[in-house]
């Protein structure tokens, strides 16, 4: 898709994926120093100290909020959900871009994703842990989760399927474990790479294991590439079916503002939306500080921005439909919602989330805009925090003013919402730093690949990535 | 282990601790050694003597040695235990002969009564074990009906309050009752050299047979002791208005149930007073439009701040409660009823017309129409009602005059006063205060508390530590009505023995043993002293002496009231001259009349007991303090009240805290800015802002008694009020009023039901059946169901009370009910219809609607609340994990979530109020109204015992109980003859949002307002 220059671009040849100058031994030293030789650069450990205090803020709310009950956040009757619910929705949102990115445009062969699928996956999976959690806190009685899940019991109860929260339950667990696998078996060839790489023992012991035995022989790589293969073929529907289950909680319930057959697409545009604003929010920092700028290239960063728009686009036709359909329906609670939404409590929530979704990324149109990576980073957190924005609207606005009158109540989270938000990215970043440290944050012989022609070597046979690069 | 040393220490016994020490060394086979080598010193033998004397004798002569070491063994292992104490045995024995009545797990209703205001209701208490768990009216009488209100509902929890005083105490310190007994009998002697000249009696308002006889022979004995009365919710202004009519005073009943047109001049009768209950079902009785009927009464109230009655009322004149003397006299002139000069306050011409159109409809219905003044009103108002009656043929029908009811009908205002100089001028040795905190409530220019400190010795009895017991000699605790024994008289004379529940908790007396031991008899129990009373002289009094004294106390107690002691309709007539001169007015009662003569346009303050803690004396119930208030929806304070024009002339804004000044004192309060208040007027309500007022009042809310003095108790003008820049947050439960167009509340008027009697069913038709994929269910055996009727409800809170205590709701405090996250399963929802400065006030009470489509159910991951067979919507609490998934899909929001540990788990005093059929929810669950499922499965298991069905009455849920109305009707609605079923076929009958097919079991029946067709172009 993206891969076409437009017409009249003066981009008429596709820019480069990846740096003029590499081979095969360089693309794989410069990736894997930076697990094995490179000296931790003192911005990680800055930015890891940050993190791990985040997850330490994380921890004691979590701490005090099973200690005391969910009466420490700011939900109430009649807005049951608040903040958890609307971190869930958007955490599993920024899950997305790994899946699409890995397995989609893997079977579209988009050669272009290869330098930021494995974070982009990593990402997903730390994504989901964050969502993961937040239905299972928000719980008044935590301890009683596993009552979701269909296990034998002596009492013979099961959960009761006709609930959206079990949809999920299956839904979000099904794409962690699917993103997991999908994640570890694209590690697995590079996991070999670094143990035979380092140096000491104990790495080499660690990644060893990790690396599963592997040892590039061509019936390994055959089976591989069968198994990454059928793995993308897995993964592929879940990217529609994750988010499209996830809008289910609020599309299969009666509330004004919830109960619309527009949120599957258009929760899972939103959720291709966030994901791929989040990874460009990581990318660009990260490819500044470990010198990555020859693999993450501008195009990388031009095609993501593309894809932005184009999801955000659909994103905005799903609000203006929503607005259309509220008055086209002719329900009059639907009517009052919308106008609650805009003119309400909550309008200006509606208004940022307005601006940052559907104003901001129209910018993108423009290639300078496009080439501009500060510019490309700031857009790519006001599209993080309009998403954020969206599902409060949704969740607490709806709730806010539904049927009856004489129950409408204001709703404002507590600092202990705040905490557990915070504390998530503190989880998540946490993860992040530890990936990157620790594993190569890109994929080697995926990108080896991308290494031109007359840079390989001609050796038959070494077509492929062999161990020792 | 102790008792070895103290009973052996002669004898030169081993003490364990060594024989521990002895056995620790040894090890392996060396420990059997010396063992043996230990059962055989005759030190061991002792100790074991001591030890186990019980056991000694088997250690005689002839025992052998594996008998010994089998014993010693044993003995070694309980000597091990250090710090087990050895427990006498006891034997315990079930009952041979069960006591007739009691079988664990069904509970017993007694009949007794609770006072209120000196007044009583009759009840009838459930009684689990010995446990009072829930009050019920006694329908057979006459202040009850079977109903309640919300006080009586809620004072089975001060019953239980842990913070009651629960010693005897003297100056602060814990003392005994021997040690009061003895200051009592001191006080005796003293006074019995002066004929009492120093002693003083404050009680609050007797109606208590035994207690005035006490309190007769008390001062036959001590002739020069008197006796006075004073509570500030008192009755002065309307038994000055009987004397002003009449020149006696007589009690007014009325008799809304043959009614047909009502005028009440802020009078909140439906709510307050101690008829309220009784008067609520005979006014509603009358525009029920039940079974098809076209008629009804039709209701006038002039009033400031909106009441219970006001929001009832067909026509609602929003006046200035001191401007309602003009419209008194306006209209008795009108009626004839009064001569003299022109309105002393101008009328506008609305007002005017108002007037002309009630009295031609008074007129149109002499005979069948009340007029009734508010105890706020002056006596003049409540005396011009009298001669409007009169003249309007109504005495002998609707309105009918008997004796007094209190022992002693005195003007209270004046007789603390009088109590309060004798104090001051030292004429007082001995005040025994019996009830009441009057150092907290009495008016501020009569200084109760500093006169206090000027006498020698002050008693003061009463359920809490308070501000007066803190400035008394000695506080003695006093016993909650459902734990002594007394008796009472109702509205109308009928008098009740109050019989005990329970005995007391704490060591408390009431109030007729404090005066027994004042008389000389302080071993008297209060049984004794009720029995004798009624034994010698009650029966005789009553006229009742035919039966056996035991037949007549078993029978008066079993019914709850003594049958006859109604007191008879006795005729009296109107002073002729009435409203022509204030010269014959008594002297005290100018003050209120002066009032009317300031400037018009001065802004008015009119004060009101609390709806909820009344006086101050529920301040410390957190059911009472959590209960919305009716008209603001405030929870757990008090504010002042003013209208919205005032408020934006003032610009003062809702929970800005206003200093508000009067008579020269000031208090400071948040402002509510009250849709339906007389504009120019504040109204407070006191009772709030002790600062002894317990764990859960303490801190609530302002005092406004700084406020009032003895001549203006009620009303007053020229109040000042300022906006102090400040902001108070106030918990309200009902944030918006409008009905946003929704037709919640379908309210059409008697012509629009005569010409459409199906006008509610069109503003909203339901979907038509089949506009569900699903197939419809149809519940074969019973259907429970129910059916509100909004003509009779008024929105008086009982219910809401009553399911609380039923369903052993807790109370979540001000915080979270700021939070919204109250937990009362009915709420009263209050509508505002029309402009904010004179709307429509509708009530509603919403609770589970019991959907048999409920979209609850299907949201639910763990199934947690799913349909029973019968078509309850049931929560199973033990299986929610807590998604509030239900709750957020409830469109009526009736779902209620423990956020936090809400329930109290801890006090062991409120343990005993839970039902026990009830389960006491934990944090993290979701619940809500259960359509009382208890009592649903109790009455199936009555009647399958005699294999039957259940009949239609028999199960009745706690909020169609207290209901003073019969506003809630539940029942089977399979069966087409049940009263729900017929309710249900009615026209008027609608659901709440049925667009969303959710098909409700709850149901409405519309509201039908009787506008006077010559009022209707206003």
């Amino acid at each position: 898709m993206a891969t076409e220059p437009l017409k009249g671009s003066p981009h008429l040849v596709p820019a480069p994926l990846i740096g003029p100058g590499y081979d095969y031994a360089t693309v794989t030293d410069k990736i894997s120093s930076i697990v094995l030789t490179q000296k931790t650069p003192r911005s990680w450990i800055f930015g890891f100290a940050v993190a791990f205090f985040l997850l330490m803020v994380l921890m004691f709310a979590i701490g005090r909020l099973f200690l005391l009950g969910v009466g420490i956040w700011g939900i109430e009757i009649p807005v049951g959900w608040g903040w958890a619910i609307v971190n869930f929705v958007w955490w599993v949102g920024i899950a997305h871009a790994g899946t699409l990115i890995s397995a989609i445009l893997l079977l579209m062969h988009q050669e272009w994703r290869t330098s930021i699928n494995r974070f982009a996956e990593a990402m997903t999976l730390f994504a989901v842990s964050c969502a993961g959690m937040f239905p299972l806190l928000h719980l008044g009685r935590p301890w009683m989760f596993y009552w979701l899940f269909p296990y034998p019991n002596t009492m013979k109860v099961w959960p009761q399927f006709r609930s959206p929260l079990v949809w999920d339950v299956f839904a979000v667990s099904t794409y962690a474990t699917v993103s997991l696998m999908f994640w570890y078996v694209g590690l697995i060839p590079d996991l070999a790479t670094i143990r035979d790489r380092s140096k000491r023992r104990v790495s080499q012991k660690i990644y060893g294991i990790l690396a599963m035995g592997w040892r590039g022989s061509a019936a390994h790589w055959k089976r591989y590439e069968t198994a990454y293969l059928l793995l993308a073929g897995l993964a592929t529907p879940l990217v529609v079916s994750v988010h499209s289950v996830v809008s289910f909680d609020f599309a299969v319930g009666i509330v004004p503002g919830w109960h619309s057959t527009i949120f599957p697409p258009y929760f899972v545009a939103g959720a291709i939306y966030s994901g791929f604003a989040m990874v460009l929010t990581i990318s660009i920092p990260v490819r500044k500080v470990y010198g990555l700028e020859d693999f993450i290239t501008q195009r990388h960063l031009d095609n993501m921005a593309k894809i932005l728009l184009a999801t955000g686009l659909i994103v905005g036709y799903g609000y203006v439909m929503e607005t259309f359909m509220a008055f086209y329906s002719g329900s009059p609670y639907d009517k009052f919602m919308i106008m609650a939404r805009m003119t309400g409590p909550y309008m200006k929530f509606y208004w940022a989330l307005i601006f940052c979704n559907m104003v901001v990324p129209q910018f993108l149109w423009s290639t300078r805009v496009r080439s501009n990576i500060t510019g490309l980073w700031v857009i790519s957190i006001l599209v993080n925090i309009g998403m954020w924005l969206e599902r409060y609207v949704i969740v607490v606005g709806s709730l806010a003013r539904d049927y009856m009158p004489t129950m409408w109540y204001r709703y404002s989270g507590t600092a202990w919402d705040v905490a557990t938000y915070v504390g998530s990215i503190g989880l998540f970043l946490t993860l992040l730093f530890l990936f990157l440290r620790y594993l190569p944050m890109i994929s080697i012989f995926e990108l080896r690949q991308l290494v031109p022609p007359e840079k390989r070597p001609t050796a038959p046979g070494a077509t492929r990535a062999t161990v020792e690069g | 282990m102790s008792s070895i040393n103290e009973k052996g220490s002669s004898r030169q016994g081993l003490d364990p601790a060594s024989i521990r020490a002895r056995l620790e060394k040894t090890r392996g086979r060396e420990y059997w050694r010396s063992l043996d080598e230990l059962a055989g010193t005759e030190q061991f033998l002792e100790f074991l003597r001591n030890e186990f004397p019980r056991q000694s004798g088997l250690l005689g002569e002839g025992l052998d040695r594996r008998q010994a070491l089998k014993l010693m063994g044993a003995s070694l292992a309980l000597a091990g235990l250090a710090g087990c104490a050895h427990m006498p045995t006891e034997k315990i024995l079930p009952y041979v002969r069960q006591p007739e009545e009691v079988v664990p797990g069904k509970p017993l209703f007694f009949a007794t009564a609770m006072p209120l205001g000196g007044f009583g209701k009759g009840l009838l208490v459930e009684s689990h074990l010995g446990r009072p768990t829930k009050i019920e009216g006694n329908p057979q009488h006459p202040a009850s009906l079977g109903a309640t209100d919300a006080f009586a509902q809620a004072s089975i929890l001060s019953l239980y309050d842990p913070d009651r005083s629960q010693t005897v105490s003297r100056l602060g310190n814990i003392n005994t009752r021997i040690e009061f007994i003895g200051a009592v009998n001191e006080v005796r002697a003293e006074q019995q050299m002066t004929k009492g000249a120093g002693l003083r009696l404050l009680t609050e308002t007797v109606t208590s047979p035994t207690l005035a006889s006490q309190l007769q022979e008390l001062l036959a004995e001590f002739p020069r002791a008197k006796w006075h009365q004073y509570e500030p919710v008192g009755r002065d202004n309307l038994k000055a208005g009987a004397r002003l009519a009449f020149g006696e005073m007589v009690e007014t009943l009325y008799r809304f149930d043959q009614a047909d047109v009502i005028l009440s001049l802020e009078s909140d009768f439906l709510f307050a007073g101690a008829a309220c209950v009784r008067y609520a079902r005979d006014f509603t009785g009358r525009r029920r439009m039940e079974a098809a009927e076209t008629r009804m009464n039709r209701l006038y109230v002039a009033e400031s701040a909106p009441t219970v009655t006001g929001a009832m009322a067909d026509h609602r004149l929003r006046m200035r409660s001191t401007e309602i003397e003009g419209l008194a006299r306006a209209l008795a002139r009108f009626l004839g009823a009064a001569s003299g000069p022109e309105s002393p306050g101008p009328l506008s011409a609305a007002e005017s017309k108002w007037i002309n159109a009630v009295a031609r409809d008074l007129q149109r219905h002499r005979g069948s129409c009340v007029v009734l003044a508010g105890e706020q009103q002056p006596p003049i108002v409540h005396a011009l009602c009298h001669a409007m009656n009169e003249v309007l043929g109504n005495v002998g029908k609707t309105v009918v005059y008997t004796d007094p009811v209190e022992a002693n009908s005195i003007d209270q205002m004046q007789s603390l006063q009088a109590l309060v100089s004798d104090m001051k001028s030292g004429q007082v040795e001995s005040l025994f205060i019996l009830g009441g905190d009057p150092v907290f409530n009495a008016p501020v220019d009569v200084p109760f508390g500093e006169a206090l400190g000027k006498i020698k010795l002050a008693v003061h009895l009463g359920l809490y530590e308070d501000q007066t017991s803190q400035l008394c000699h000695w506080h003695i605790p006093e016993t909650h009505y459902l734990e002594a024994w007394s008796d009472v008289r109702a509205y109308d004379g009928t008098i009740s023995i109050i019989q005990p529940l329970i005995a007391p908790l704490y060591a408390g007396q009431s109030a007729h043993e404090v005066l027994a031991a004042l008389q000389g008899h302080s071993t008297r129990s209060g049984y004794e002293i009720v029995q004798d009373y009624w034994k010698n002289h009650g029966q005789k009094n009553a006229g009742l002496s035919s039966k056996s004294f035991k037949e007549f106390w078993e029978v008066a107690l079993y019914n709850g009231f003594i049958d006859g002691t109604a007191l008879n309709p006795r005729p009296v007539s109107v002073k002729k001259g009435l409203g022509s001169a204030t010269s014959s007015e008594p002297s005290h009662i100018t003050p209120t009349t002066i009032v009317q003569a300031a400037a018009p346009r001065s802004l008015e303050i009119v004060f009101r007991p609390d709806p909820t803690i009344w006086d101050g004396r529920f301040v410390n119930n957190g059911w009472l303090q959590e209960l919305p208030k009716p008209m603001s929806k405030l929870t757990w304070e008090n504010a002042v009240w003013i209208s919205p024009a005032t408020a934006d002339r003032l610009g003062i804004h809702n929970e800005d805290v206003v200093g508000l000044r009067f008579g020269g004192h000031e208090v400071k309060a948040p402002a509510w800015i009250m849709p339906g208040h007389a504009d120019d007027s504040v109204t407070v309500h006191f009772g709030y802002g002790s600062p002894l007022a317990g764990h859960i009042g303490t801190g609530t809310g302002f005092n406004a008694y700084p406020l009032r003095t003895s001549g203006h108790p009620w009303i007053g003008s020229g109040v000042e009020i300022q906006s102090t820049g400040e902001q108070s947050a106030l918990a309200v439960t009902n944030i918006h009023h409008s009905m946003e167009g929704r037709d919640f509340v379908r309210v059409g008027t008697l012509e629009e039901y005569r010409k459409n009697p199906r006008f509610a069913q069109a503003m909203d038709p339901p979907p038509p059946p089949d506009s569900t994929l699903y197939p419809e269910i149809k519940d074969t055996g019973y259907a429970w169901g129910m059916a509100i009727n909004l003509n009779s409800c008024i929105g008086c809170n009982a219910c809401v009370v009553a399911c609380q205590a039923e369903n052993n709701i807790p109370v979540v405090g001000k915080d979270q009910v700021r939070r919204s996250r109250e937990m009362q399963w009915i709420r009263i929802d209050h509508y505002f219809h029309g402009s904010a400065n004179d709307p429509e006030i509708y009530h509603e009470p919403v609770m589970c609607m019991h959907c048999e489509n409920a979209p609850c159910e299907l949201v639910c991951p763990v199934g947690a609340t799913n349909h029973s067979a019968e078509g309850l919507n049931q929560m199973i609490y033990n299986r929610c994990v807590g998604t509030r998934y239900c709750s957020n899909n409830c469109p009526y929001k009736v779902r209620r979530f423990n956020f936090y540990q809400f329930g109290d788990w801890e006090t062991a005093s409120l343990k005993l109020q839970r039902n026990p059929n009830v389960t006491v929810r934990s944090r993290g669950v979701m619940e809500k109204c259960s359509y009382c499922v208890q009592r649903i499965n109790a009455a199936k298991i009555g009647a399958e015992e005699e294999n039957r069905q259940v009949r239609d009455g028999e199960v009745v849920t706690a909020c169609q109980a207290a209901c003073p109305t019969e506003a809630i009707v539940f029942g089977d609605i399979n069966d087409p003859n049940s009263h729900v079923s017929r309710l249900k076929a009615q026209t008027l009958n609608y659901g709440l949002l049925t667009d969303l097919t959710t098909h409700p079991r709850t149901t409405y029946l519309a509201k039908i307002r009787n506008p006077n067709p010559e009022m209707k172009e206003s």
